[in-house]
């Protein structure tokens, strides 16, 4: 069974490379600020194995939204939850550099979410067609509204 | 004990005599051989009208076009194989290429960014073809009757003959939708406006 990393315990190791990038730790996982959500992330792939990203996902919580990575150590059989906070229309730095799954996943968000992701190679709609109007899945969001 | 009986055995005797002497009366010529079946002319017509000869060939090598799109998919595998066994409605195989098939299952949830797909497809199918609407999704969308990214029915992009109701249906209620097709292929007639 992976084991899951204290968010205490990863977010002391991150302060100590990196200071303000993290932000808060709660039992589950931990928060990093959205700038330097990049710089945090490749610092748990190197320094804690963290080789595999098993998803990225977004939620909307009206006044901003939040993006959840988990990530695995396949290697180590560990595993980390990072999440991030930004606002609307704030873009979010990409970590398909770091990791390729990333790719979809990004622009999943990006068709679904409307989060823009910075680093993309090839940030385009991946569900919907092109000419689609806004992002479905937000809280905002409705048919009728987006027909006129 | 003596039995009295209501006839002697000279009665019968002289009844025996009578029939055989009868039938040797009525058998003075052979019958003829039974070869007249055996002429061209009367072997090689058959009265029937163009229509019934079509829709007859038709009705049993209907060929449909293995279009799954979602979860009814598998109901119409399992129509397919053996425990239901299309087969024996002429069905034999689920065609992997529209150009091949006469009928189109249209088995799932149908997306605005599929539609182009399953239109050309249709496009591509010779004539004469028909479309069965199988499950909510493909009759009307379904439980996502009102998404953004379902079509709401495929009546919107082809036209159905048949509509199976279920969610998703079971392969007995596929096959009385086939049956129906049956009837309807039936009715088919050369002349009527397509």
């Amino acid at each position: 069974m992976t084991k899951p990393l204290s968010p205490q315990e990863v977010a002391r190791q991150i302060r100590e490379h990196i200071p303000d990038a993290v932000t808060d730790f709660d039992e589950s996982a931990v928060f990093a600020r959205s700038e330097a959500l990049f710089q945090v992330a490749r610092f748990l792939k190197q320094n804690l194995d963290l080789d595999y990203l098993a998803s990225i996902t977004a939620v909307d919580f009206f006044e901003h939204f939040e993006l959840i990575y988990h990530l695995t150590s396949i290697t180590k059989n560990h595993s980390v939850i990072l999440k991030t906070r930004c606002e609307k229309g704030e873009k979010v730095p990409s970590v398909i550099s770091l990791w390729q799954g990333a790719d979809f996943q990004e622009r999943d968000i990006f068709d679904l979410m409307g989060i823009a992701f910075v680093g993309h190679p090839n940030l385009k709609r991946i569900f919907l067609w092109d000419g689609f109007k806004g992002h479905p899945l937000r809280k905002d969001w409705s048919k009728n509204a987006a027909q006129d | 004990m003596e039995i009295k009986m209501p006839y002697s055995s000279s009665d019968l005797d002289r009844a025996e005599g009578l029939e055989i002497e009868a039938l040797i009366k009525a058998s003075q010529e052979p019958y003829p051989d039974p070869i007249a079946w055996m002429e061209e002319v009367r072997r090689n017509i058959l009265v029937t009208t163009v229509d019934s000869v079509l829709n007859w060939c038709r009705h049993y090598s209907v060929w449909p076009l293995n279009l799954g799109l979602a979860c009814c998919a598998f109901e119409m595998i399992a129509t397919a194989v053996s425990r239901f066994d299309i087969s024996r409605f002429g069905m034999e195989l689920l065609r992997a290429s529209p150009r091949q098939a006469d009928l189109m299952i249209v088995a799932g949830t149908l997306t605005w960014k599929m539609a182009p797909a399953l239109k050309r497809v249709y496009d591509q199918m010779p004539e004469p073809k028909w479309v069965l609407a199988m499950g909510a999704c493909a009759i009307s969308g379904g439980p996502f009757y009102d998404s953004y990214s379902v079509v709401p029915g495929v009546n919107r992009i082809i036209p159905v003959d048949v509509y199976v109701p279920g969610c998703p249906p079971r392969p007995e209620a596929l096959l009385h939708g086939i049956i129906m097709l049956h009837q309807k292929i039936d009715k088919d007639s050369l002349l009527k406006k397509r």
